[in-house]
Protein backbone atom coordinates (compact mmCIF):
# COMPACT_ATOMS: atom_id res chain seq x y z
CA UNK A 1 0.00 0.00 0.00
CA UNK A 2 1.38 3.38 -0.96
CA UNK A 3 1.27 5.84 1.94
CA UNK A 4 3.08 8.85 0.49
CA UNK A 5 4.44 10.07 -2.80
CA UNK A 6 7.90 10.60 -1.34
CA UNK A 7 9.11 7.02 -1.52
CA UNK A 8 12.20 6.46 -3.64
CA UNK A 9 12.90 3.38 -5.59
CA UNK A 10 16.37 2.05 -4.78
CA UNK A 11 18.46 1.64 -7.92
CA UNK A 12 21.62 -0.38 -8.00
CA UNK A 13 23.37 1.64 -10.69
CA UNK A 14 27.12 1.78 -11.29
CA UNK A 15 28.94 4.70 -9.56
CA UNK A 16 30.69 7.21 -11.83
CA UNK A 17 34.48 7.82 -11.64
CA UNK A 18 34.02 10.94 -9.46
CA UNK A 19 31.83 9.05 -7.05
CA UNK A 20 34.21 6.13 -6.90
CA UNK A 21 37.16 8.16 -5.58
CA UNK A 22 34.91 9.62 -2.78
CA UNK A 23 37.05 12.76 -2.43
CA UNK A 24 34.54 15.33 -3.78
CA UNK A 25 31.92 14.00 -1.34
CA UNK A 26 34.36 14.14 1.59
CA UNK A 27 35.37 17.69 0.61
CA UNK A 28 31.72 18.75 0.42
CA UNK A 29 31.07 17.37 3.90
CA UNK A 30 34.18 19.06 5.34
CA UNK A 31 33.06 22.41 3.91
CA UNK A 32 29.83 22.17 5.89
CA UNK A 33 31.76 21.29 9.06
CA UNK A 34 34.30 24.10 8.63
CA UNK A 35 31.61 26.66 7.87
CA UNK A 36 30.21 25.99 11.39
CA UNK A 37 33.52 27.15 12.96
CA UNK A 38 32.69 30.69 11.86
CA UNK A 39 29.05 30.71 12.90
CA UNK A 40 27.71 32.01 16.26
CA UNK A 41 27.89 29.35 18.99
CA UNK A 42 24.50 28.24 20.31
CA UNK A 43 26.00 27.00 23.62
CA UNK A 44 27.33 29.00 26.58
CA UNK A 45 29.93 28.23 29.24
CA UNK A 46 27.61 27.63 32.21
CA UNK A 47 28.17 28.42 35.12
CA UNK A 48 30.62 31.21 34.17
CA UNK A 49 28.08 32.62 31.75
CA UNK A 50 24.38 32.53 32.53
CA UNK A 51 21.40 33.12 30.33
CA UNK A 52 19.02 35.91 31.29
CA UNK A 53 16.13 34.68 33.46
CA UNK A 54 12.59 36.02 33.17
CA UNK A 55 11.57 38.28 36.08
CA UNK A 56 8.76 35.88 36.94
CA UNK A 57 10.94 32.76 36.84
CA UNK A 58 9.86 30.25 39.49
CA UNK A 59 12.85 28.69 41.22
CA UNK A 60 13.82 27.93 44.79
CA UNK A 61 11.58 29.42 47.48
CA UNK A 62 12.57 32.02 50.03
CA UNK A 63 10.90 32.90 53.32
CA UNK A 64 11.17 36.66 53.62
CA UNK A 65 11.83 38.85 56.62
CA UNK A 66 10.49 42.38 56.97
CA UNK A 67 12.64 45.53 57.11
CA UNK A 68 13.33 44.97 60.80
CA UNK A 69 14.53 41.42 60.23
CA UNK A 70 11.44 39.69 61.63
CA UNK A 71 10.08 36.62 59.88
CA UNK A 72 6.93 37.34 57.93
CA UNK A 73 5.57 33.79 58.07
CA UNK A 74 2.89 33.15 60.68
CA UNK A 75 2.32 29.48 59.83
CA UNK A 76 -1.21 30.14 58.67
CA UNK A 77 -1.09 27.02 56.49
CA UNK A 78 -2.60 28.59 53.38
CA UNK A 79 0.45 27.72 51.26
CA UNK A 80 0.25 24.11 52.37
CA UNK A 81 -3.45 23.86 51.60
CA UNK A 82 -2.95 25.57 48.24
CA UNK A 83 -0.06 23.30 47.27
CA UNK A 84 -1.25 20.83 44.62
CA UNK A 85 1.75 18.56 45.23
CA UNK A 86 1.34 18.65 49.03
CA UNK A 87 5.03 19.48 49.34
CA UNK A 88 4.78 21.91 52.25
CA UNK A 89 4.49 20.97 55.92
CA UNK A 90 4.75 23.20 58.94
CA UNK A 91 4.45 23.28 62.68
CA UNK A 92 3.36 26.43 64.44
CA UNK A 93 4.60 27.76 67.74
CA UNK A 94 3.72 30.70 69.95
CA UNK A 95 6.10 33.62 70.13
CA UNK A 96 7.52 34.01 73.59
CA UNK A 97 8.25 37.22 75.40
CA UNK A 98 11.55 38.63 74.15
CA UNK A 99 11.26 37.12 70.67
CA UNK A 100 9.44 40.10 69.21
CA UNK A 101 12.49 41.02 67.12
CA UNK A 102 12.53 37.58 65.50
CA UNK A 103 8.93 37.03 64.50
CA UNK A 104 6.45 39.60 63.30
CA UNK A 105 3.25 38.03 64.69
CA UNK A 106 2.36 36.15 67.84
CA UNK A 107 2.46 32.85 65.99
CA UNK A 108 5.36 31.64 63.86
CA UNK A 109 6.48 28.50 62.04
CA UNK A 110 8.86 26.55 64.23
CA UNK A 111 9.24 23.96 61.47
CA UNK A 112 8.70 24.78 57.82
CA UNK A 113 9.66 22.21 55.25
CA UNK A 114 9.33 22.04 51.49
CA UNK A 115 10.02 18.76 49.76
CA UNK A 116 11.77 19.93 46.61
CA UNK A 117 11.29 16.55 44.96
CA UNK A 118 7.54 16.95 45.29
CA UNK A 119 7.41 20.64 44.46
CA UNK A 120 6.33 21.40 40.91
CA UNK A 121 7.23 25.13 41.15
CA UNK A 122 3.73 26.27 40.23
CA UNK A 123 3.85 29.30 42.51
CA UNK A 124 0.47 28.75 44.14
CA UNK A 125 2.04 29.01 47.61
CA UNK A 126 3.27 32.48 46.75
CA UNK A 127 -0.17 33.41 45.50
CA UNK A 128 -1.91 32.05 48.61
CA UNK A 129 0.39 33.77 51.13
CA UNK A 130 -1.43 36.61 52.92
CA UNK A 131 1.72 37.84 54.67
CA UNK A 132 4.16 38.23 51.75
CA UNK A 133 6.31 35.60 53.40
CA UNK A 134 6.99 33.01 50.72
CA UNK A 135 8.29 33.86 47.27
CA UNK A 136 9.74 31.86 44.43
CA UNK A 137 13.08 33.25 43.26
CA UNK A 138 15.35 32.95 40.23
CA UNK A 139 17.65 30.59 42.11
CA UNK A 140 17.83 27.01 40.86
CA UNK A 141 17.50 24.13 43.33
CA UNK A 142 20.83 22.35 43.60
CA UNK A 143 21.16 18.78 42.45
CA UNK A 144 21.91 16.07 44.97
CA UNK A 145 22.34 12.35 45.30
CA UNK A 146 20.52 11.83 48.61
CA UNK A 147 16.76 12.18 48.84
CA UNK A 148 17.01 13.66 52.34
CA UNK A 149 18.90 16.67 51.06
CA UNK A 150 15.87 17.78 49.05
CA UNK A 151 13.72 18.42 52.10
CA UNK A 152 14.48 22.09 52.66
CA UNK A 153 13.93 23.30 56.20
CA UNK A 154 13.95 26.79 57.61
CA UNK A 155 17.76 26.83 57.55
CA UNK A 156 17.72 26.81 53.75
CA UNK A 157 14.51 28.73 53.13
CA UNK A 158 14.63 31.75 55.43
CA UNK A 159 16.74 34.62 54.18
CA UNK A 160 19.49 36.14 56.35
CA UNK A 161 18.99 39.26 58.45
CA UNK A 162 22.08 41.13 57.17
CA UNK A 163 21.57 43.37 54.16
CA UNK A 164 23.88 41.35 51.91
CA UNK A 165 22.11 38.09 52.79
CA UNK A 166 18.70 39.31 51.74
CA UNK A 167 17.20 37.60 48.70
CA UNK A 168 15.83 39.96 46.09
CA UNK A 169 12.41 38.92 44.85
CA UNK A 170 12.32 41.71 42.29
CA UNK A 171 8.91 42.57 40.96
CA UNK A 172 7.16 39.86 42.91
CA UNK A 173 6.98 41.56 46.29
CA UNK A 174 5.82 45.02 47.14
CA UNK A 175 3.26 47.56 46.29
CA UNK A 176 0.95 45.72 43.94
CA UNK A 177 -0.01 43.33 46.71
CA UNK A 178 -2.12 44.94 49.35
CA UNK A 179 -1.72 43.86 52.99
CA UNK B 1 -51.02 28.08 62.14
CA UNK B 2 -49.62 31.20 60.49
CA UNK B 3 -48.27 30.79 57.00
CA UNK B 4 -45.03 32.60 56.20
CA UNK B 5 -43.28 32.94 52.86
CA UNK B 6 -39.52 33.43 52.83
CA UNK B 7 -37.94 34.26 49.44
CA UNK B 8 -40.89 32.50 47.80
CA UNK B 9 -40.75 29.36 49.97
CA UNK B 10 -43.86 28.90 52.12
CA UNK B 11 -44.34 27.05 55.38
CA UNK B 12 -46.93 26.84 58.16
CA UNK B 13 -45.33 27.31 61.54
CA UNK B 14 -46.73 27.45 65.11
CA UNK B 15 -47.73 30.77 66.63
CA UNK B 16 -44.79 32.64 68.15
CA UNK B 17 -42.12 31.24 65.83
CA UNK B 18 -39.58 33.79 64.72
CA UNK B 19 -38.77 34.37 61.06
CA UNK B 20 -35.27 32.97 61.61
CA UNK B 21 -36.62 29.79 63.18
CA UNK B 22 -39.15 29.41 60.38
CA UNK B 23 -36.45 29.72 57.73
CA UNK B 24 -34.26 27.22 59.58
CA UNK B 25 -37.18 24.77 59.67
CA UNK B 26 -37.59 25.27 55.92
CA UNK B 27 -33.90 24.56 55.33
CA UNK B 28 -33.80 21.59 57.70
CA UNK B 29 -36.77 20.02 55.97
CA UNK B 30 -35.05 20.54 52.63
CA UNK B 31 -37.71 22.86 51.25
CA UNK B 32 -35.34 25.80 50.83
CA UNK B 33 -31.61 26.06 50.02
CA UNK B 34 -29.50 26.77 53.11
CA UNK B 35 -28.24 30.02 51.60
CA UNK B 36 -31.66 31.64 52.07
CA UNK B 37 -31.48 31.27 55.87
CA UNK B 38 -30.46 34.63 57.35
CA UNK B 39 -27.02 34.46 59.00
CA UNK B 40 -26.94 34.96 62.76
CA UNK B 41 -23.98 35.95 64.89
CA UNK B 42 -25.55 36.44 68.32
CA UNK B 43 -28.77 34.41 68.27
CA UNK B 44 -28.41 30.89 69.68
CA UNK B 45 -31.35 28.52 69.87
CA UNK B 46 -30.21 26.89 73.10
CA UNK B 47 -29.59 30.13 74.96
CA UNK B 48 -32.57 32.04 76.30
CA UNK B 49 -32.77 35.79 75.63
CA UNK B 50 -29.96 35.57 73.09
CA UNK B 51 -30.25 37.48 69.84
CA UNK B 52 -31.05 41.03 68.93
CA UNK B 53 -27.52 42.43 69.29
CA UNK B 54 -25.67 41.87 66.06
CA UNK B 55 -28.28 42.76 63.41
CA UNK B 56 -26.83 40.41 60.80
CA UNK B 57 -30.09 38.45 60.60
CA UNK B 58 -32.10 41.43 59.35
CA UNK B 59 -34.71 40.68 56.70
CA UNK B 60 -37.11 42.73 54.65
CA UNK B 61 -40.80 42.16 55.37
CA UNK B 62 -42.51 43.03 52.10
CA UNK B 63 -45.98 42.11 53.39
CA UNK B 64 -46.77 42.40 57.09
CA UNK B 65 -49.64 39.94 57.30
CA UNK B 66 -52.90 38.95 55.63
CA UNK B 67 -54.86 41.50 57.69
CA UNK B 68 -52.38 44.33 57.31
CA UNK B 69 -50.50 43.80 54.05
CA UNK B 70 -48.37 46.96 54.36
CA UNK B 71 -44.59 46.26 54.25
CA UNK B 72 -42.62 46.96 57.40
CA UNK B 73 -40.85 50.32 57.09
CA UNK B 74 -37.41 49.12 58.10
CA UNK B 75 -35.46 45.85 58.00
CA UNK B 76 -36.34 43.75 61.04
CA UNK B 77 -34.11 41.34 63.01
CA UNK B 78 -35.48 37.95 62.07
CA UNK B 79 -34.30 36.35 65.32
CA UNK B 80 -36.74 38.50 67.31
CA UNK B 81 -39.58 39.18 64.86
CA UNK B 82 -42.33 36.58 65.16
CA UNK B 83 -44.27 35.52 62.11
CA UNK B 84 -47.81 36.58 61.30
CA UNK B 85 -50.26 34.83 59.01
CA UNK B 86 -49.60 35.65 55.37
CA UNK B 87 -46.30 37.39 56.08
CA UNK B 88 -43.94 37.66 53.14
CA UNK B 89 -40.24 37.95 53.88
CA UNK B 90 -37.38 38.74 51.54
CA UNK B 91 -33.82 37.83 52.29
CA UNK B 92 -31.58 37.12 49.29
CA UNK B 93 -34.19 38.41 46.84
CA UNK B 94 -33.99 42.01 48.13
CA UNK B 95 -30.85 43.84 46.89
CA UNK B 96 -31.42 46.78 49.27
CA UNK B 97 -31.45 44.37 52.20
CA UNK B 98 -28.16 42.80 51.14
CA UNK B 99 -26.65 46.27 50.99
CA UNK B 100 -27.91 46.96 54.52
CA UNK B 101 -26.40 43.69 55.71
CA UNK B 102 -23.07 44.59 54.11
CA UNK B 103 -23.25 47.75 56.22
CA UNK B 104 -23.83 45.68 59.35
CA UNK B 105 -20.83 43.51 58.48
CA UNK B 106 -18.71 46.60 57.98
CA UNK B 107 -19.64 47.77 61.47
CA UNK B 108 -18.88 44.37 62.99
CA UNK B 109 -15.46 44.46 61.35
CA UNK B 110 -14.62 47.99 62.46
CA UNK B 111 -12.68 46.80 65.48
CA UNK B 112 -11.91 43.31 64.30
CA UNK B 113 -8.15 42.87 63.76
CA UNK B 114 -8.54 40.48 60.76
CA UNK B 115 -5.66 38.38 62.05
CA UNK B 116 -7.14 35.25 60.48
CA UNK B 117 -3.69 33.83 59.56
CA UNK B 118 -2.92 33.64 63.27
CA UNK B 119 -6.37 32.90 64.66
CA UNK B 120 -7.22 29.30 65.56
CA UNK B 121 -10.83 29.87 64.58
CA UNK B 122 -9.97 30.53 60.93
CA UNK B 123 -11.72 28.07 58.67
CA UNK B 124 -14.67 27.58 60.99
CA UNK B 125 -15.25 31.22 61.92
CA UNK B 126 -18.76 32.57 61.44
CA UNK B 127 -17.51 36.12 61.04
CA UNK B 128 -15.16 34.98 58.28
CA UNK B 129 -18.03 33.29 56.45
CA UNK B 130 -20.34 36.22 57.06
CA UNK B 131 -17.94 38.85 55.77
CA UNK B 132 -16.96 36.71 52.82
CA UNK B 133 -20.55 36.08 51.78
CA UNK B 134 -22.22 39.33 52.79
CA UNK B 135 -19.56 41.96 53.27
CA UNK B 136 -17.60 44.37 51.12
CA UNK B 137 -14.05 43.64 50.02
CA UNK B 138 -12.49 46.73 51.55
CA UNK B 139 -12.91 48.87 54.63
CA UNK B 140 -13.46 52.61 54.85
CA UNK B 141 -12.33 52.82 58.46
CA UNK B 142 -9.13 54.78 58.90
CA UNK B 143 -8.74 55.09 62.65
CA UNK B 144 -6.87 52.94 65.13
CA UNK B 145 -8.72 49.81 66.18
CA UNK B 146 -9.31 49.26 69.85
CA UNK B 147 -6.78 46.84 71.31
CA UNK B 148 -6.67 44.80 74.48
CA UNK B 149 -4.09 42.49 75.98
CA UNK B 150 -4.78 38.79 75.73
CA UNK B 151 -6.25 37.25 78.86
CA UNK B 152 -6.03 33.66 80.06
CA UNK B 153 -9.37 32.67 81.53
CA UNK B 154 -8.23 29.75 83.62
CA UNK B 155 -5.57 27.51 82.15
CA UNK B 156 -7.77 26.24 79.33
CA UNK B 157 -9.38 29.25 77.67
CA UNK B 158 -7.69 32.14 75.90
CA UNK B 159 -9.58 35.40 75.50
CA UNK B 160 -8.60 37.63 72.57
CA UNK B 161 -10.72 40.63 73.32
CA UNK B 162 -9.58 42.29 70.05
CA UNK B 163 -11.52 39.76 68.03
CA UNK B 164 -14.72 39.93 70.09
CA UNK B 165 -17.88 41.25 68.43
CA UNK B 166 -19.83 41.41 71.73
CA UNK B 167 -22.51 38.91 70.80
CA UNK B 168 -23.05 38.02 74.49
CA UNK B 169 -23.35 34.32 73.67
CA UNK B 170 -20.61 33.33 76.11
CA UNK B 171 -22.14 35.47 78.83
CA UNK B 172 -25.49 33.79 78.35
CA UNK B 173 -23.78 30.39 78.37
CA UNK B 174 -22.02 31.22 81.61
CA UNK B 175 -25.32 32.41 83.02
CA UNK B 176 -27.54 29.57 81.90
CA UNK B 177 -25.35 26.49 81.54
CA UNK B 178 -22.92 26.92 84.40
CA UNK B 179 -23.83 27.81 87.95
CA UNK B 180 -22.10 30.62 89.78
CA UNK B 181 -21.37 32.95 86.94
CA UNK B 182 -18.01 34.68 87.08
CA UNK B 183 -17.93 36.07 83.60
CA UNK B 184 -19.68 39.00 81.98
CA UNK B 185 -19.38 42.23 80.05
CA UNK B 186 -17.84 45.22 81.77
CA UNK B 187 -17.70 48.88 80.66
CA UNK B 188 -19.97 50.39 78.08
CA UNK B 189 -20.16 51.22 74.38
CA UNK B 190 -16.86 51.15 72.57
CA UNK B 191 -15.06 50.20 75.79
CA UNK B 192 -17.25 47.18 76.51
CA UNK B 193 -15.30 43.96 76.96
CA UNK B 194 -15.86 40.39 77.98
CA UNK B 195 -14.17 39.73 81.27
CA UNK B 196 -14.15 37.58 84.34
CA UNK B 197 -14.15 39.59 87.49
CA UNK B 198 -10.47 40.35 87.98
CA UNK B 199 -9.48 37.58 85.60
CA UNK B 200 -10.98 35.02 87.93
CA UNK B 201 -10.59 31.48 86.63
CA UNK B 202 -13.68 29.66 85.49
CA UNK B 203 -13.70 26.19 86.99
CA UNK B 204 -17.24 25.03 86.32
CA UNK B 205 -17.65 21.67 84.59
CA UNK B 206 -19.38 23.19 81.58
CA UNK B 207 -17.40 26.42 81.25
CA UNK B 208 -15.58 25.13 78.16
CA UNK B 209 -18.77 25.54 76.15
CA UNK B 210 -18.10 29.26 75.84
CA UNK B 211 -15.45 28.27 73.27
CA UNK B 212 -18.02 26.49 71.12
CA UNK B 213 -20.63 29.24 71.24
CA UNK B 214 -18.13 31.98 70.34
CA UNK B 215 -18.79 32.82 66.68
CA UNK B 216 -15.33 34.38 66.27
CA UNK B 217 -11.89 33.53 67.59
CA UNK B 218 -12.22 35.55 70.79
CA UNK B 219 -12.53 32.52 73.04
CA UNK B 220 -10.27 29.67 71.96
CA UNK B 221 -9.10 26.39 73.44
CA UNK B 222 -5.63 26.74 74.96
CA UNK B 223 -5.02 23.00 74.69
CA UNK B 224 -5.39 23.37 70.90
CA UNK B 225 -3.63 26.71 70.67
CA UNK B 226 -1.55 26.85 67.44
CA UNK B 227 -1.44 23.04 67.31
CA UNK B 228 -2.74 22.86 63.78
CA UNK B 229 -5.02 24.59 61.33
CA UNK B 230 -8.54 23.16 61.30
CA UNK B 231 -8.29 22.18 57.65
CA UNK B 232 -5.33 19.91 58.36
CA UNK B 233 -7.30 17.98 60.96
CA UNK B 234 -9.89 15.27 60.40
CA UNK B 235 -13.12 15.76 62.30
CA UNK B 236 -14.69 12.54 63.53
CA UNK B 237 -17.86 11.84 65.44
CA UNK B 238 -16.96 10.09 68.66
CA UNK B 239 -18.51 9.22 71.97
CA UNK B 240 -17.53 7.96 75.38
CA UNK B 241 -19.35 7.16 78.57
CA UNK B 242 -19.46 10.32 80.59
CA UNK B 243 -21.46 10.78 83.78
CA UNK B 244 -21.45 14.57 83.51
CA UNK B 245 -22.55 15.18 79.93
CA UNK B 246 -23.93 13.30 76.93
CA UNK B 247 -20.42 12.23 75.91
CA UNK B 248 -21.18 12.76 72.23
CA UNK B 249 -18.48 14.94 70.70
CA UNK B 250 -16.51 15.70 67.59
CA UNK B 251 -12.81 14.88 67.88
CA UNK B 252 -10.37 16.57 65.54
CA UNK B 253 -7.64 14.13 64.60
CA UNK B 254 -4.24 14.38 63.05
CA UNK B 255 -3.21 10.81 62.36
CA UNK B 256 -4.03 9.09 65.64
CA UNK B 257 -3.52 12.19 67.78
CA UNK B 258 -6.60 13.83 69.22
CA UNK B 259 -5.76 17.51 68.80
CA UNK B 260 -9.06 18.92 69.96
CA UNK B 261 -12.47 17.89 71.23
CA UNK B 262 -15.53 20.02 70.58
CA UNK B 263 -19.27 19.62 70.76
CA UNK B 264 -21.01 18.53 67.58
CA UNK B 265 -22.34 21.47 65.65
CA UNK B 266 -25.29 21.47 63.28
CA UNK B 267 -25.32 23.25 59.93
CA UNK B 268 -26.28 26.53 61.56
CA UNK B 269 -23.16 26.38 63.72
CA UNK B 270 -24.98 25.59 66.95
CA UNK B 271 -23.97 22.80 69.30
CA UNK B 272 -26.22 19.76 69.39
CA UNK B 273 -25.49 19.10 73.04
CA UNK B 274 -23.25 20.72 75.63
CA UNK B 275 -20.17 18.76 76.65
CA UNK B 276 -18.25 18.85 79.90
CA UNK B 277 -14.71 20.04 80.48
CA UNK B 278 -13.41 16.56 81.19
CA UNK B 279 -14.41 15.37 77.71
CA UNK B 280 -13.14 18.56 76.13
CA UNK B 281 -9.75 18.97 77.73
CA UNK B 282 -8.65 15.78 79.45
CA UNK B 283 -9.52 13.01 77.04
CA UNK B 284 -6.85 13.50 74.40
CA UNK B 285 -6.02 9.84 73.74
CA UNK B 286 -7.54 8.04 70.80
CA UNK B 287 -8.28 5.14 73.15
CA UNK B 288 -10.61 7.31 75.24
CA UNK B 289 -13.06 7.56 72.40
CA UNK B 290 -15.24 5.29 70.32
CA UNK B 291 -14.97 6.69 66.81
CA UNK B 292 -18.25 6.58 64.91
CA UNK B 293 -17.02 7.91 61.57
CA UNK B 294 -16.03 11.09 59.77
CA UNK B 295 -18.20 14.14 60.31
CA UNK B 296 -20.01 15.47 57.29
CA UNK B 297 -18.38 18.73 56.34
CA UNK B 298 -19.99 21.04 53.85
CA UNK B 299 -18.07 20.91 50.61
CA UNK B 300 -17.74 24.71 50.52
CA UNK B 301 -15.85 24.63 53.79
CA UNK B 302 -12.06 24.87 53.74
CA UNK B 303 -12.05 21.94 56.17
CA UNK B 304 -13.12 19.64 53.33
CA UNK B 305 -10.04 20.65 51.31
CA UNK B 306 -7.94 17.65 50.26
CA UNK B 307 -10.51 15.28 51.75
CA UNK B 308 -11.20 13.25 48.69
CA UNK B 309 -13.88 11.11 50.32
CA UNK B 310 -16.25 14.07 50.02
CA UNK B 311 -16.41 13.69 46.23
CA UNK B 312 -19.19 11.15 46.50
CA UNK B 313 -21.14 13.52 48.70
CA UNK B 314 -20.60 16.25 46.12
CA UNK B 315 -22.72 14.41 43.58
CA UNK B 316 -25.56 14.05 46.07
CA UNK B 317 -25.30 17.71 47.06
CA UNK B 318 -25.41 18.93 43.48
CA UNK B 319 -28.48 16.87 42.62
CA UNK B 320 -30.24 18.14 45.77
CA UNK B 321 -29.40 21.75 44.91
CA UNK B 322 -30.73 21.25 41.38
CA UNK B 323 -34.03 19.98 42.73
CA UNK B 324 -34.32 22.94 45.08
CA UNK B 325 -33.55 25.38 42.29
CA UNK B 326 -36.37 23.91 40.24
CA UNK B 327 -38.72 24.38 43.20
CA UNK B 328 -37.51 27.98 43.56
CA UNK B 329 -38.06 28.60 39.88
CA UNK B 330 -41.65 27.37 40.08
CA UNK B 331 -42.22 29.56 43.15
CA UNK B 332 -40.89 32.60 41.24
CA UNK B 333 -43.25 32.00 38.36
CA UNK B 334 -46.19 31.72 40.75
CA UNK B 335 -45.27 35.02 42.37
CA UNK B 336 -45.19 36.94 39.12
Amino acid sequence: MQLTNRSKVVVQKEMTMAEQIYLPAIFKGMMITISHFFKKKPTINYPEVKRPIAPVYRGQHVLKRDEQGRENCTACGLCAVACPAEAITMTAAERKRGEESLYREEKYASVYEINMLRCIFCGLCEEACPKEAIFLTDRIVKVGTERDTFIYGKDKLVEGIAADQRIDVGKRGGAHRKF
Amino acid sequence: MPKVTIDGFSIDVPEGTTILQASRILATEGKMPDAHVPPAMCYYTKLKTSGGYCRTCIVKVSKGSEKDPRPMPKPVPSCRQTVMDGMEVQNLTAPDLLEARAGVVEFLLINHPLDCPICDQAGECHLQDLSYENGNAGTRYEFARRTFDMIDIGDKIKLHMNRCILCYRCVKTAEQITDGRVHGVISRGDHAEISTYIEQAIDNDFSGNVIDVCPVGALTDRTFRFKSRVWFTKPMDAHRKCDKCCGKTAVWLSGNDVLRVTARKDKFGEVEDWICNECRYDKKQIGDWTIEGPRKIERHSVISQNHYESLRQLKVDISNQKKLLEVAHVADIKQN
